[in-house]
């Protein structure tokens, strides 16, 4: 069971054993290069915003083993590695996070490339989803059209109704797994009064989002690959990829061989890698993508616009995270807004 | 995908530290690639890298390698009997189609050639398919001319015309760049399926003589580079623009190419 569960002074999705390991009495304070764990001075469960980290990493881990072999100069055998079976059960996941899961099976489900860890790992998950009513200023999921409130892809979507005396969870059954599992939950049926309070919630949540993006800039900040914007951000990026690391959709990767100091074994590993490395476009010893500019210009255009070319939406779900984790506190949605300008 | 244990069945050095390695045993289960297509030759202990078709030997499959970094190295170092991994074939390659019943004009610099070499191979093997095909050829001095004893076959098929950057004064070929000669060869440019590939400022230079001389952008196809780890679009790091070098590449059309290549760094 994953949830976010309060670590190292954040919240962030981590394995929990109960409940009681929810971030129970803890909200969160995001903007740019900042994250601050917050008392709520109440007993919800849910009244953070989206986690510091992301879910990816219990999907596509940030180390996996590809192959394993023996080698000698005249002999290979090669093993195939079969990933473990895991079945996770995503607990207090948002709408954000669950639409960038459904951007990651584009890439690691893509009918004539499987990825096996990703699908191992993914094919078993129960989703319990819950709509989110506390968002941060860092969040625009509104403005990409994927939150706060789940859509889809969930066995179960909550929805936590509290106002001091009244601490109840709305319930929406999304598949025949959830059905069975609320069959052993005792409760009352759901009246027109309970989905208005959740609607209400979620309205002031979309009014309280502290981000926005025009959907109608990123395309015209690609017409502008010389704008002085660039040049402008890549003074302050410091080419670090915190952004990368935290974003729920970066899948970049590098795959790297590794050798026993004794013996004849050797492995492929296969690591999260960043487009903000100088070796991710390394060719003949040089990069390609020499300049932090053309670093950043590559994240923001594939993130907002070429994503769009490759698999048929946005690659931002608006979550926010690649705000709070840039040490610069760099702002995808305030940058695209000066680069669309002509 | 694993990579699939094969076996080095035959070694040349073709060229000063270029090595043709003939891929035994496997290729059958493999997949033999199409001309323009790639596999990833993998060096165990050392890393995998993207290695295009060079040609075929029976049912083998055959690459040249330039020892460039320590992967290739290591691949250049083989012997016979030696055992590498290989997973293939990847990508999209040369769009013959294009070229039937046009002329065709091929542009090659350097290690260009080498997946030139089997789309080559195919047009002189079915010649009457074309109208007229012009060949260029460059590379930086004679002894780097690679594949120079099948240039006679080539040459009484198609236009050829061959040049090198420096050469030794008992060349009594052509000195300078292929861009140069692109009027040396007759072909009918409006109409011409053109074939580039080599270093990517030769291939720019190339793009632009053709495209001034009235060839449409989408009749250029250009085999482009790029770092890759994977072949199939999972690791991110071949994206030109919007396209996957080793899924929609690496043989595409210069117009799908173009503005990105407007822009530095893309
Ligand atoms: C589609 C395609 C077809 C190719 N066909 C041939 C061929 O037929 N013959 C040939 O000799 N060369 C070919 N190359 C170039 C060859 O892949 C590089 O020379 C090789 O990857 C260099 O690796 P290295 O470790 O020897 O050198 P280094 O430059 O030291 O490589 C550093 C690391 O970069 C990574 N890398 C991955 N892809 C590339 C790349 N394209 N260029 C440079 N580094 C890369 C490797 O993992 C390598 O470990 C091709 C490249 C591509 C993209
Ligand atoms: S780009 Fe930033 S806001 Fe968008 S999904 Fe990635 S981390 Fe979240
Ligand atoms: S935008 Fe921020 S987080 Fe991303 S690489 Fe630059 S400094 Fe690091």
């Amino acid at each position: 069971m994953i949830a976010p569960t309060v670590r190292d002074g954040t919240i962030t999705p981590d394995r929990i054993d109960s409940a009681a390991e929810l971030p129970i009495g803890y909200t969160d304070d995001q903007d740019g290069g900042h994250y601050r764990l917050v008392p709520t001075g109440t007993d919800e469960y849910f009244a953070s915003s989206s986690p510091i980290d992301s879910w990816k990493r219990f999907l596509s881990p940030p180390e996996a083993l590809l192959v394993r072999g023996r080698s000698s100069s005249t002999d290979l055998e090669v093993e195939p590695v079969v990933p473990d079976p895991v079945a996770f059960a995503f607990v207090g996941i948002r709408a954000c996070d669950l639409a960038a899961i459904g951007l990651l099976d584009r890439v690691f489900l893509a009918p004539d490339a499987v990825d096996p860890t990703y699908a191992t790992r993914r094919r078993e998950v129960f989703v319990v989803a819950v709509g989110c009513v506390h968002p941060g200023a860092t969040c625009f999921c509104a403005s990409m059209g994927t939150g706060p409130i789940p859509r889809d892809g969930y066995d179960l979507a909550l929805t936590e109704l509290y106002d001091g005396d009244r601490h109840e969870f709305l319930v929406d059954v999304g598949s025949d797994r959830g059905a069975a599992v609320m069959a052993d939950v005792s409760g009352r049926p759901a009246v027109a009064a309970d989905d208005e309070a959740a609607a209400a919630r979620a309205e002031r949540a979309v009014a309280a989002m502290g981000r926005q993006l025009d959907p109608l800039d990123p395309p015209r900040a690609a017409a502008n690959p010389e704008h002085v914007g660039w040049g402008d951000v890549a003074g302050r990026c410091l080419s670090c990829g915190n952004c990368t690391m935290v974003c729920p959709t970066c899948f970049c990767s590098a795959t790297q061989d590794r050798t026993a100091l004794l013996g004849d074994g050797v492995e492929r590993w296969r690591v999260w890698d960043s487009c903000f490395t100088a070796d991710f476009s390394s060719l003949h010893g040089n990069p390609v993508r020499a300049t932090t500019e053309s670093r950043y210009r590559q994240w923001l255009l594939h993130k907002l616009v070429t994503w769009h070319d490759q698999f048929g939406s946005s690659g931002c779900v608006g979550c926010g995270r690649c705000i709070t984790s840039c040490p610069v506190g760099i702002d995808l949605t305030a940058e695209i807004r000066v680069l669309a300008e002509s | 995908m694993v990579p699939v244990a094969c076996r080095v069945a035959a070694r040349e050095e073709i060229a000063p530290g270029t090595v043709s390695l003939t891929v035994g045993d496997c290729a059958r289960s493999v997949g033999v690639p199409a001309p323009g297509q790639f596999n990833m030759l993998w060096a165990p202990g050392v890393g995998e890298v993207p290695i295009s078709l060079a040609g075929r030997d029976g049912d083998d499959v055959v690459h040249v390698i330039k020892a460039v970094g320590a992967v290739t190295r290591a691949l250049c170092a083989l012997q016979p009997g030696d055992a590498l991994g290989l997973r293939g074939p990847f990508g999209t390659g040369w769009d013959l189609t294009a070229a039937d019943g046009h002329d065709v004009l091929i542009i090659a610099g350097g290690l260009g050639l080498v997946p030139l070499r089997p789309l080559i191979g195919e047009i002189v093997a079915h010649r009457a398919r074309f109208g007229s095909v012009g060949l260029i050829i460059g590379a930086r001095s004679p002894s780097d001319l690679l594949f120079a004893e099948e240039f006679a076959v080539w040459g009484a098929a198609v236009d050829l015309e061959v040049t090198v950057d420096h050469a030794p004064t008992d060349w009594t070929g052509r000195v300078g760049v292929v861009t140069q000669l692109v009027d040396a060869v007759s072909v009918d440019h409006d109409d011409a399926a053109t074939f580039i590939c080599g270093p990517e400022v030769m291939m720019r230079f190339a793009a632009r003589e053709v495209l001034e001389r009235g060839t449409p952008a989408d009749r250029i196809q250009v085999s482009m580079e790029r770092n890759m780890h994977c072949g199939i679009g999972h690791c991110g790091r071949c994206q030109l623009g919007p396209v996957f070098l080793c899924r929609e590449g690496p043989v595409v059309p210069w117009a799908r190419i173009d503005a990105s290549m407007k822009v530095r760094g893309r």
